[in-house]
């Protein structure tokens, strides 16, 4: 027994660092294993707090900007009401309505990482929960992946885990978007089968197949596409139409009925 | 004594905001965000308690893992390179290290740097080695290793001797 415990007391700076080794490898597993197991991410107070008191000095020197982009998308966003047919232009009822729209502004943005998490200044005490669509003026950005009392962690399109349904705009040609962790410019359209005919240029935007974002907000366009080694499909390059390193207000998307949608697929998956 | 602990806790707070507030925003050429809070280790005095220090990198890797959501590879690679330390000072600064009254701060500038050159080398192979595990990408971690390496020599470098520690 004493000798043992001598052993121990000899190397225990050995047998702490294995010890918190094992911990740190733990954590790494638990956080690559699963999507959305992950319990540390920087949506907590510490870092929420850290990253909202930075963002309120440093929001200033962009303020010119963000008012540029909001004119502009107020422009567009009016253009289309005046054009619109029968619709009251100011329609207070809005529980009828299937998307509900909330606001956000980002605290901390990461895009030079193989998996990067954006940080918001919201969280659940502003009813922003998991699974939220998140999307710019320009396009769309990313997922919520998880929410804190007052901060939530997003999945960035510029994720290597991330999957989103995507089409090429004016078609039902689908497929889904996902990232090789190089370009910070460019993400990848896999699944389009060889008959559909492209051309660089052409507009890529969210398909119908998500319950998370409505359809057809933009995505980017085709930078350049190659068939794979199987010769059936495409592989494409999609030039995004946000600017990823500089982003700062983001609207969040909920959809109403995706708890129904949701509970029927799993039902139908149950039935087979 | 209370005094060095006071100063590694001022270090380890500056650090982690530096880390996270300024360098991993630097994104140069896109991607190269220097980790300059390995600094902590350079700085760690030479006598004191090798379990304290495993803890308080273990605690460093853990804080910028949760600021940069890169959950436990800042952790496993600043733990490694704690673990290391000694024999890395060995290495370096040879029999010197016998001497009681040997501190960093009257070794030559060589060994300074040869110690700092070392320190960054091995935390960035251990966490882009991890890195590697999420991502199949060699070339493209390779040249990662090699600039964010660099860049984070070059900043600690300045780092350190901008806030040199007292010569006696």
């Amino acid at each position: 027994m004493q000798r043992i415990i001598n052993f121990i007391l000899r190397n225990r700076s050995s047998l702490l660092y294995l010890f918190l080794l094992a911990v740190a490898l733990l954590l790494t597993v638990q956080n690559n294993a699963l999507h959305r197991s992950r319990y540390f991410n920087s949506a907590n107070w510490l870092t929420g707090s850290v990253y909202s008191a930075s963002a309120s000095v440093t929001d200033y020197f962009g303020l010119r900007q963000e008012n540029d982009k909001l004119l502009e998308e107020n422009r567009r966003l009016r253009m289309w009401l005046f054009n619109s047919e029968a619709r009251d232009s100011m329609e207070l009822d809005t529980s009828g309505l299937d998307y509900q729209v909330m606001t956000a502004s980002i605290i901390k943005n990461s895009y030079s990482e193989p998996d990067n998490y954006i940080t918001i200044d919201k969280g659940r005490a502003d009813s922003v929960d998991q699974d939220m669509g998140v999307i710019t003026s320009r396009g769309i950005l990313g997922i919520v992946e998880k929410a804190s009392r007052n901060y939530a962690s997003v999945q960035s399109i510029l994720n290597s885990k991330s999957n989103i349904n995507a089409k090429l705009a004016g078609t039902d040609y689908f497929g889904s978007l996902t990232w090789d962790s190089r370009d910070y410019q460019l993400v990848q359209l896999e699944d389009i089968p060889r008959l559909v005919p492209l051309q660089e240029g052409d507009t890529i935007v969210t398909g119908a197949m998500s319950s998370i974002f409505p359809e057809n907000i933009p995505i980017g366009t085709i930078e350049r596409f190659s068939l794979t080694e199987s010769q059936s499909f495409y592989q494409i390059d999609v030039r995004l139409f946000n600017d990823m390193t500089n982003l700062k207000q983001v609207y969040l998307i909920r959809h109403r009925d995706r708890d129904e949608i949701l509970q029927l697929e799993s039902d139908v998956a149950n039935d087979l | 004594m209370t005094y060095n602990y006071l100063l590694a806790g001022i270090r380890f707070i500056a650090l982690v905001l530096v880390q996270v507030l300024v360098f991993n925003r630097m994104n140069l050429f896109g991607f190269v965000n220097p980790m300059v809070y390995i600094l902590f280790l350079y700085w760690y005095p030479v006598r004191e308690n090798r379990t304290a220090l495993i803890l308080a990198a273990f605690l460093l890797g853990f804080t910028v893992d949760l600021f940069s959501d890169t959950m436990a590879l800042h952790t496993i690679a600043a733990l490694t390179t704690a673990f290391l330390r000694y024999p890395l000072m060995r290495f370096v600064f040879g029999v010197n290290m016998e001497f009681q009254n040997f501190r960093l701060s009257n070794s030559t500038q060589v060994q300074q740097f040869t110690f700092l050159a070392l320190l960054v080398v091995l935390h960035h192979l251990v966490f882009f080695a991890f890195e590697i595990f999420s991502l199949s990408n060699l070339l493209l971690i390779l040249k990662r290793v090699v600039l964010t390496g660099l860049s984070t020599f070059v900043f600690s470098v300045l780092l350190a001797s901008l806030f040199a520690i007292r010569r006696e």
